[in-house]
């Protein structure tokens, strides 16, 4: 070591950044992570048996030993996090969301499915069913139809006793009849007429008042359809043609139902998505060059096409990786022996998630995702000012 | 609520009602990203209570303030996600307008 080097070891170390601070800030000595830990920390590796490393690393100190900082702070979290919508439609969205942890992803999910709300309806009032159809399986299928109306315009109802008023509550009544003699009819959710005035039903027996109105199951102070918000879109199931029933000559259903705002965890009912998933993205990496015959080999072995033929000159073919997203995982081209397993390797990017929902209906899915964070920041929210 | 001793206020439990993994996994991921965290993971006690315990320890720094970091941590970053989906559905509905009157 010569004398200039010695003196500025000297230095360093006067600095009081230590022996070890000078180390570290040799240029030899790497500050990120060695390519294969890499690997093991950003890629489910997907061998023939079983897939590898599916585990996310997340404890800050878990390379320290190695001189590096795993913990995610939230400034960089906000520079790599990016969504890209890859398709939109009025019931469905695919989205990919990249640079996200699974625990924030599955929370996602798991809030569109379950706490969401949306409006359903929870009680039937069966006045008349002659139909074969019981009145339990027809009020269970009464209670799936999903509801066209905007649940942020309602209340929660009220599970003291209180009433069903106009905030609360929506009434549907639903009369049909098979005169004798007809062919049979289908009766369709279209059949549900709104009652923006509330239930016709009388709720009790006594004989009302003379001149006042008969107490209904409903107390609604105003008309619906006056007020502004649904005025304009008449309340409705959001699929005119779900089958609920079939008549028969001389069968008769008559019935009124209210519909009230609800989650998802109470009954399945109330979840304002057919599904909500998501799946990691796929990356197929070939290891070594395949040519020729086994380029065509690998090029039949994929269902869905992963691979396409290059041409290398010379009348020789390579095979190469065209559609990784495609990829479904079914392992088939790292079938036929240890060959394969080495020429081909299949993994999944951990950060990188396909999420696709599909709405019922009554929600545009890109209000459904952004509710569904709103909800996980009321959760942080809330649990704060509970600690305080 | 929470569950720790008075004389150290580093390691605690906190027991929260009307929660499930939804919340608890995700605070679980930030509270390992805190480099003041040594330990933290949560449990549901039994599946039909409502009610799941995350358990806190840090290197000195009182858990409830850890967690409560953590909770802040996780508010700012659904924020971040949800700005950002909104951008990336407007863009997208843009190009998809562009391309509906590129046919007409
Ligand atoms: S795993 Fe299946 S789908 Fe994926 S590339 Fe291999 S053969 Fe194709």
């Amino acid at each position: 070591m010569s004398s200039s080097d010695e003196e500025q070891e000297q230095k360093k170390n006067g600095n009081g950044g230590g022996i070890l601070d000078f180390i570290m800030n040799l240029e030899d000595v790497p500050s990120k992570l060695s390519p294969h830990l890499e690997l093991i920390k950003t890629r489910v590796v997907c061998s023939i048996d079983a897939p590898q490393h599916t585990d996310t690393i997340n404890y800050s100190g878990a390379y320290a030993a190695l001189g590096v900082d795993n913990s995610v702070r939230l400034d960089s979290f906000c520079q790599n996090f990016k969504v890209e919508v890859k398709k939109l439609t009025d019931d469905d969205i695919e989205f990919d969301m990249i640079g996200i942890d699974p625990s924030l992803a599955n929370a996602f999910r798991r809030i569109l499915i379950a706490e969401v709300p949306t409006m359903a309806i929870e009680r039937v009032y069966i006045a008349n069913n002659t139909s074969i159809i019981q009145d339990e399986v027809l009020s269970h299928r009464l209670g799936l139809i999903p509801i066209n109306a905007d649940p942020t315009l309602f209340e929660y109802p009220d599970n003291a006793g209180g009433e069903n008023n106009e905030k609360n509550t929506i009434v549907f009544k639903l009369h049909v009849r098979c005169e004798k003699g007809q062919p049979r009819i289908t009766v369709k959710s279209d059949e549900l007429k709104w009652l923006p005035n509330g239930s016709d039903l009388i709720a009790d027996d006594t004989k009302p008042n003379a001149g006042s109105k008969p107490k209904t199951f409903t107390s609604f102070s105003c008309s619906q359809d006056s007020l502004p918000e649904f005025s304009k879109k008449p309340l409705g199931p959001t699929n005119p043609d779900i089958i609920l029933a079939k008549l028969g000559p001389g069968q008769e259903i008559e019935l009124e139902v209210h519909a009230v705002k609800g989650v998802g965890k109470t009954h399945a009912k109330w979840s304002p998505v057919a599904t909500a998933w998501y799946r990691m993205l796929p990356e197929v990496v070939l290891t070594e060059d395949v040519t020729d015959e086994l380029a065509d080999e690998l090029v039949t072995k994929c269902p869905v096409n992963v691979f396409d033929i290059e041409d290398i000159g010379k009348g020789r073919k390579r095979a190469t990786v065209v559609k990784p997203r495609a990829c479904t995982l079914c392992r088939e081209c790292i079938r036929g022996g240890k060959e394969w397993e080495d020429r081909v390797s299949l993994r999944r990017v951990k950060d990188h998630f396909i999420f696709t929902i599909e709405s019922t209906g009554a929600i545009p899915p890109e209000v459904l995702f952004t509710q569904a964070v709103k909800i996980l920041e009321d959760k942080c929210e809330r649990v704060i000012t509970e600690l305080s | 609520m929470e569950h720790g001793s008075y004389s150290d206020q580093s390691k605690s439990t906190f027991s929260l009602t009307d929660e499930d993994h939804t919340f608890a996994n995700s605070v679980r991921f930030t509270l390992n990203q805190d480099p003041r965290v040594t330990f933290c993971g949560y449990s549901i006690p039994h599946p039909s209570e409502n009610r799941v315990n995350v358990r806190v320890q840090t290197t000195g720094d009182p858990a409830c303030e850890v967690l409560k970091d953590s909770c802040q941590d996780l508010m700012l970053m659904c924020q971040h996600v949800r700005s950002t989906f909104g951008k990336a559905v407007n863009e997208f509905k843009a190009i998809k307008n562009v391309d509906d009157m590129d046919m007409n």
